[in-house]
């Protein structure tokens, strides 16, 4: 059969392209373009890697990217085996599985600086009843105040706004799973703990794939929360990366250097989250 | 190895509703010991229902399951001792084909020497040894089904191996192969195996004995023989053989049962059931392979028209019309095909008296059935 040759084809493939171009390559180009050069108004330099080296070295940045995955670390330590517990438990069917559903699907549903705003108010000492509960209880915890108790309302914000996310997919997955297995599980006299170790767990590795990089991904780039809630605070405790992104771009007008941080901040999150992929679909062909 | 004994057994769905719809009628049946039987029956009939009550998936909703005449109603699968394989493969995903084999026997706490060798030994005989090391996720539908199998057959102590409907996904050559490794298996072992299908050939190839169950009973149990010599249910008739038994209504006549004004003598045994049992539901039946076709007319014979010739290779299948009833008669290789017209004739021996859809037996010795 011979081959009908036209470049005309391209001409289907430009909509995608433009739609890629203006979505993805150009921001990302404009950002690539600060990033390399210093500009003053309508004066701007050549700086090559510059901007880079002075970022990597700037040790409040660096400060702060430890706080970030010591952050996501801790997210993903607790809402991922929290959510498929809660997962585990959950009714398989009948009217208070809809009614646990529900209210798991409840925090999904709050906007983020409301979230911030709810857990500012309710750990506050005076006024919130969780502060004034654990002072209450004897307990000296200020949010505002001490940098140990800021974290932990952070992250259990975070675990109370984002634990749903993880335990709804993992019951959909678990919902998935054909009754024989269970059942031969039973004839084979497997414990519960085979069942969960050799069932369970690797029928969930697929969402729990999706749910371990949406979760890795938001909680690297989280902002409006702790922004609402600490305002990155006490000292810079609670400044994650892209609140002191923020600050250099729009607060300091640094573009450049500003340019530079955020390229090497997409970098790791590609580069993180690859390495999850790579971790959990590995050994799939042996 | 157990005997199994299902005491007046019936299970429903859904019990506790104004109309109960039963899966299982209540019925009595008794597995022997060490024997390799099918339960064969169409979609839906209630086979894969018996075998969870057998293997305690499912809790009947009435009656006893007794194994060696202990009940294990209340007893979790687990503790039952018995080994299943489902119509889907089973598979642990993440372990490999070795672990995989070796987990009821892990689960039981055999001893490494024993695990291996047991595992060895299944794995040669289902032709896995090949691929024990490699991860069950892997193989092909064939082989995970294989694995399942052998999960099932490592254990040699189970009360009972129950298969539903295993070779399902299986291609055809290969399913002729593990039927004949299954019986292998059983003939070696001798463990008490019940095989479900809805496919006679399957059933009859594989099993001593036959249970075919309709409608959330089993109608008859015995032999293939049996099952196709003397269907005891118009419904064994029709499902066993291809094509099925051929029926006639008959009615009451001085005679015994005639059909129109064709008379069909009837046995001693025959008549008496006839006059004690006051019903009009009568049925004669008779197997194409016994129905004889001659050309000429004959004493006992009866001209029927032709109506269609079906050629299935070694032998043909002839449509007749005899009043309003059509007679499949099935006619050898080497026999000649009639044109317009037959006379067939219905040996005495091979037509059976249904009343009520039951079989009247001919002669007392089939009483217990």
């Amino acid at each position: 059969m011979k081959k009908t040759k036209s470049n005309k084809a391209w001409f289907l493939v430009l909509p995608v392209f433009i739609l890629v171009a203006f979505s993805a390559i150009v921001p990302l180009m404009t950002v690539v373009n600060y990033s390399i050069q210093d500009i003053f108004g309508a004066t701007r330099y050549f700086v090559g890697v510059e901007w880079y080296r002075e970022i990597l070295n700037n040790s409040r940045l660096q400060d702060s990217l430890v706080r970030q995955f010591v952050f996501s670390g801790s997210v993903l330590l607790i809402e991922v085996p929290l959510g498929i517990a809660v997962a585990l438990m959950m009714p398989k069917a009948g009217k208070w599985s809809v009614v646990t559903l529900l209210v798991l699907a409840l925090p999904l549903l709050v906007p983020l600086n409301v979230v911030g705003t709810i857990w500012q108010i309710f750990g506050r000492a005076d006024i919130g009843l969780f502060g004034w509960g654990l002072n209450a209880l004897g307990m000296d915890y200020n949010y505002a105040a001490n940098p140990m108790d800021a974290w932990f309302t952070v992250l259990l914000m975070d675990v109370w706004h984002w634990t749903s996310l993880i335990a709804l997919l993992c019951y959909s997955g678990l919902r998935a799973i054909p009754d024989a297995y269970y059942q031969a599980a039973s004839i084979d006299r497997a414990s519960n703990w085979a069942v969960f170790r050799y069932i369970q767990l690797p029928k969930l590795k697929s969402v729990l794939l999706i749910g371990v990089l949406l979760r890795f991904m938001d909680s690297f780039m989280i902002y409006t929360e702790p922004f609402v809630l600490t305002g990155g605070g006490p000292g810079n405790s609670t400044t994650f990366l892209s609140q002191a992104l923020t600050k250099m771009a729009v607060g300091q007008f640094d573009i450049g250097p500003a340019g530079a941080f955020s390229i090497i901040y997409f970098l790791i999150i590609l580069l993180v989250s690859w390495l999850f992929y790579t971790a959990m679909t590995h050994g799939d062909s042996k | 190895m157990a005997e199994i004994h299902l005491k007046s057994l019936a299970h429903s769905y859904n019990r506790h509703a104004e109309k109960p719809e039963y899966a299982i009628r209540e019925m009595d049946h008794v597995w022997h010991d060490g024997g390799a039987f099918a339960l064969l029956g169409p979609s839906g009939c209630g086979k894969s229902t018996l075998l969870n009550i057998i293997s305690g998936l499912l809790k009947p909703s009435d009656g006893e399951v007794l194994f060696n005449g202990v009940k294990v109603n209340d007893i979790l699968p687990q503790d039952r001792n018995i080994a299943q394989v489902f119509q889907f493969p089973v598979v642990y995903d993440t372990m490999s084909v070795f672990d995989n084999l070796a987990f009821p026997l892990r689960n039981m706490g055999a001893g490494d020497a024993k695990i291996q060798s047991k595992v060895s030994e299944i794995a040669e005989i289902l032709e896995l040894t090949e691929v024990l090391k490699k991860k069950a996720a892997n193989l092909t539908a064939d082989e995970k089904q294989k694995v399942s199998m052998g999960r099932g057959l490592v254990r040699d102590d189970v009360s009972a191996i129950l298969f539903d409907e295993p070779l399902t996904v299986i291609d055809p050559q290969l399913k002729w192969k593990l039927r004949r490794k299954l019986k292998q298996i059983h003939q070696k072992f001798k463990t008490t195996m019940v095989y479900v299908t809805h496919d006679q050939l399957e059933a009859s190839t594989f099993a001593d004995k036959i249970a075919l169950m309709y409608q959330g009973q089993v109608v008859q149990f015995g032999t293939p023989r049996e099952l196709f010599e003397q269907p005891n249910h118009t419904f064994v008739g029709y499902f066993i053989g291809s094509p099925g038994m051929n029926f006639l209504e008959v009615k009451r006549c001085e005679q015994g049962v005639c059909l129109g004004e064709k008379i069909f003598p009837l046995n001693e045994l025959e008549k008496q059931a006839l006059q004690m049992i006051d019903s009009n539901n009568l049925k004669v039946g008779i197997r194409p392979e016994f129905v004889h076709v001659w050309d000429d007319p004959d004493d006992s014979a009866y001209r029927a028209e032709v109506e269609f010739v079906e050629d299935l290779g070694t032998y043909k299948i002839v449509s007749l019309r005899l009043g309003e009833h059509l007679i499949k008669a099935r006619l050898q290789e080497d026999q000649k095909v009639p044109k317009e017209h037959a006379f067939i004739s219905f040996p005495e021996q091979w037509l059976m008296l249904y009343i009520d859809e039951f079989l009247v037996a001919k002669d007392d010795h089939n009483e217990e059935n």
